[in-house]
């Protein structure tokens, strides 16, 4: 038994926005390692190799990780349920039935505006299990929760 | 249904006047250390002329207590539970009958001196502080008031549609000790509270298996903690208190190996006594019973007294434990997996405990009554194969491995060579570790309920009704995926909201979802022979 894809990828511009969005954190490492050389102003050839390999590290992970995130990264919503794939070395699929979902939010915070992309939660009654698609097209988002809000506004019950 | 005695209760009543004697009492013990450190600060600046400083401060405790009294109010109208309470900022809390879910009846050693208990209703919100808090009311009427709302919620919940009722099907089937035919009585008529069906009584034997829990660890951490702040704070030096310079003087004449050893065999007295102590506190008189009306109810308690209900529609499973330590003398414990509690923190986390430590037999034969179905308690487990034991082992000898190259570098730097010994050591253990954490490794799908079980200094047998799963998480991490192996989370609004079924290979933990929750996977499973 396997379970397939889920049929839909996320927008193109997610990978410029996930590498951006890395970036900040590589510049703290860096600037840390350079505040210590600075102070230390010693072992200059061990502070350099330190810098080229976070360099290098950080280039690896900014080339690779957006790009396999992108394969990974996938959704799908039937008239049933919800199947969501995310993750790139931890990959991780959701799956929720339509019957037990609570809440549909799109959010889109400032980078994401940039890149003019949402991302949208769905929420079951288990405070384990929210599914998240990030880097949707904006417009793919809101059609979908207009989709879903539909679909689920006539499923009965409380949910739990 | 029209509910008994609601036209009476529809007006504002007061607690108990009984509780201005509990209030200033507690609030006088909690403040203590306050007192003392105005008591000293008042002698330090100045000629005892600050001495009024003392009685001031218990004379506000005593008028902040009075003027609680006075201000809270309660009601209880067919819709609704409302509380008011503060002086200047007034506070109303209301909370639909119909919504109340649970109702803990407490009573402290001081509560049952005067005949008081003090009832929390809650009413299984997340946000906190949205509970109510009676503190507090003559016994007979916090019994009656937790009948009543108890009573109440079930009326009005048993005609609600889409209410899950499957745990209440098919009662009869299990024997119960007590003797009375629990499945013959139908519900509507059955409300009479002296016919409830005893599933567990404390049996004072019990109490051995209290040392082979970490509540005498925790009780002794706290003691050690609070004693030493007390009397850090009263401004003494530990070598300055009589016995313990004695003792002090004592370790000096000795050799080292005696005082470790003596250290050890005290420690050990001293934590046994407390846990033995905690357990017979917590847990005595413990009884375990199943309402007609289709709530479990559980009192326990040697001077606090404690009663809670939990309604069987929102208990969706049992989780038994076995740590490392119970398991070693067969004990077990057993909790409840249900809707609607704070699933943690709280003055209430213990509040789904179903069952203390007891034996491992009792707590299985519990565990089978409240589900009504023998099966997911005795059920053997599907073991997880060789790829999750090697991941077992991996994970074990990493952290030995870890710890031998920190020794490395440690007798580098100067260390001892011990301490490689030492680290060298965690050899066995880890691999010991492995083992069993293996051979606790399994799942199992037993009629309405998944089981899964894992761990092994905490070992936990999780038993989820299939119906209380609402969703699926198939976690893989880079090294699952090369093993072919993955984490399946069951979802839920219940208990821990997660339960997994840890490292188990991909097309199992698909069928196992597929057969858990028939249907929900059928639209994305992989057309067979097609590779992904």
């Amino acid at each position: 038994m396997q379970l397939r894809d889920p049929a839909h990828l996320v927008s193109p511009r997610a990978i410029a926005y996930w590498t951006v969005r890395a970036v900040p954190l590589w510049i703290l490492v860096l600037a840390g390692e350079l505040l210590w050389w600075w102070g230390s102003r010693e072992h200059t050839g061990l502070h350099v190799a330190l810098l080229a390999l976070t360099v290098l590290f950080a280039a690896a992970h900014l080339i690779v990780m957006p790009r396999w995130r992108y394969r990974v990264h996938r959704w799908e919503v039937t008239p049933t349920a919800v199947y969501t794939q995310s993750g790139w070395l931890i990959q991780e699929r959701r799956i929720a039935p339509l019957s037990r979902v609570q809440t549909v939010d799109t959010e889109r915070g400032p980078l994401e505006q940039l890149f003019r992309l949402a991302n949208v939660t769905v929420t079951t009654a288990s405070a384990a299990g929210p599914l998240r698609i990030y880097g949707l097209d904006r417009a793919t988002a809101e059609g979908m929760v207009a989709e879903l809000t539909e679909v689920t506004s006539h499923s009965q019950g409380d949910a739990t | 249904m029209s509910v008994p005695g609601v036209e009476q209760n529809a007006s504002w009543r007061r607690l108990s006047a009984r509780m201005l004697l509990v209030h200033p009492v507690r609030e006088l013990g909690q403040s203590i250390p306050a007192l003392i450190g105005l008591v000293v600060a008042g002698r330090a600046m100045g000629d005892g002329q600050m001495w009024w400083l003392a009685p001031l401060a218990v004379v506000v405790v005593v008028g902040l207590s009075v003027l609680r009294w006075v201000t809270t109010t309660y009601r209880i109208t067919p819709e609704q539970v409302q509380l008011r309470t503060g002086l200047l900022q007034r506070k109303m809390i209301s909370t639909p009958a119909d919504r109340v879910r649970t109702v803990h009846v407490t009573a402290s050693a001081l509560h049952r001196v005067l005949g008081l208990a003090k009832v929390e209703i809650g009413t299984g919100s997340h946000e906190s502080g949205s509970g109510l808090s009676l503190d507090s009311l003559g016994v007979a009427e916090a019994a009656g008031l937790r009948a009543e709302l108890l009573h109440r919620s079930a009326v009005a919940s048993s005609d609600r549609p889409g209410s899950v009722t499957s745990l209440d099907t098919g009662a009869g089937a299990v024997d119960m000790p007590g003797g009375a035919a629990l499945g013959a009585v139908p519900v509507a008529e059955a409300a009479a509270p002296d016919q409830d069906t005893e599933l567990a009584r404390m049996d004072p034997r019990w109490v051995r298996f209290a040392p082979f829990t970490m509540s005498g660890v925790l009780g002794a951490a706290a003691i050690l903690g609070i004693g030493s702040r007390l009397l850090d704070q009263a401004g003494v030096s530990v070598s300055d208190v009589g016995p313990l310079k004695v003792g002090l003087d004592y370790v000096r004449r000795t050799p080292i190996w005696l005082d470790v050893l003596q250290g050890l065999v005290g420690l050990v007295a001293f934590v046994t006594v407390l846990s033995i102590g905690g357990y017979a506190l917590s847990y005595w008189g413990f009884r375990l019973t199943r309402h007609p009306g289709g709530s479990l109810h559980i009192t326990r308690g040697l001077l606090t007294t404690r009663a809670t209900s939990i309604e069987e529609r929102r208990l969706r499973g049992v989780e038994l434990a076995e740590p490392l330590l119970l398991r070693v003398v067969h004990a077990a414990r057993l909790s409840g997996i249900t809707t609607g509690l704070k699933s943690k923190g709280g003055a209430d986390g213990g509040s789904s405990m179903l069952l203390p430590p007891a034996p491992g037999a009792v707590a299985r034969e519990v565990a089978a009554q409240i589900l009504r179905d023998q099966a997911p308690v005795d059920v053997p487990l599907i073991a997880h194969g060789p790829a999750a034991r090697r991941r077992r082992f991996m994970r074990a000898l990493l952290a030995s491995l870890f710890l031998i190259v920190a020794a490395g570098v440690a007798i580098w730097a100067g260390a001892s060579l011990w301490v490689a010994l030492a680290a060298v050591a965690t050899v066995p253990v880890a691999v010991m570790l492995a083992v069993d954490r293996y051979r606790s490794l399994g799942h199992a799908i037993a009629g309405d309920f998944l089981v899964t079980r894992a761990g092994s200094l905490y070992r936990r047998r999780d038993v989820l009704e299939r119906d209380g799963i609402i969703g699926w998480n198939v976690r893989q991490t880079f090294f699952q995926r090369r093993a072919g192996l993955a984490t399946l989370t069951a979802t839920t609004a219940a208990g821990r909201q997660q339960y997994a079924v840890r490292d188990v290979p991909l097309p199992v933990a698909l069928s196992l979802a597929d057969r858990a929750l028939p249907g929900l996977l059928d639209d994305f499973l992989a057309a067979p022979g097609r590779p992904i």
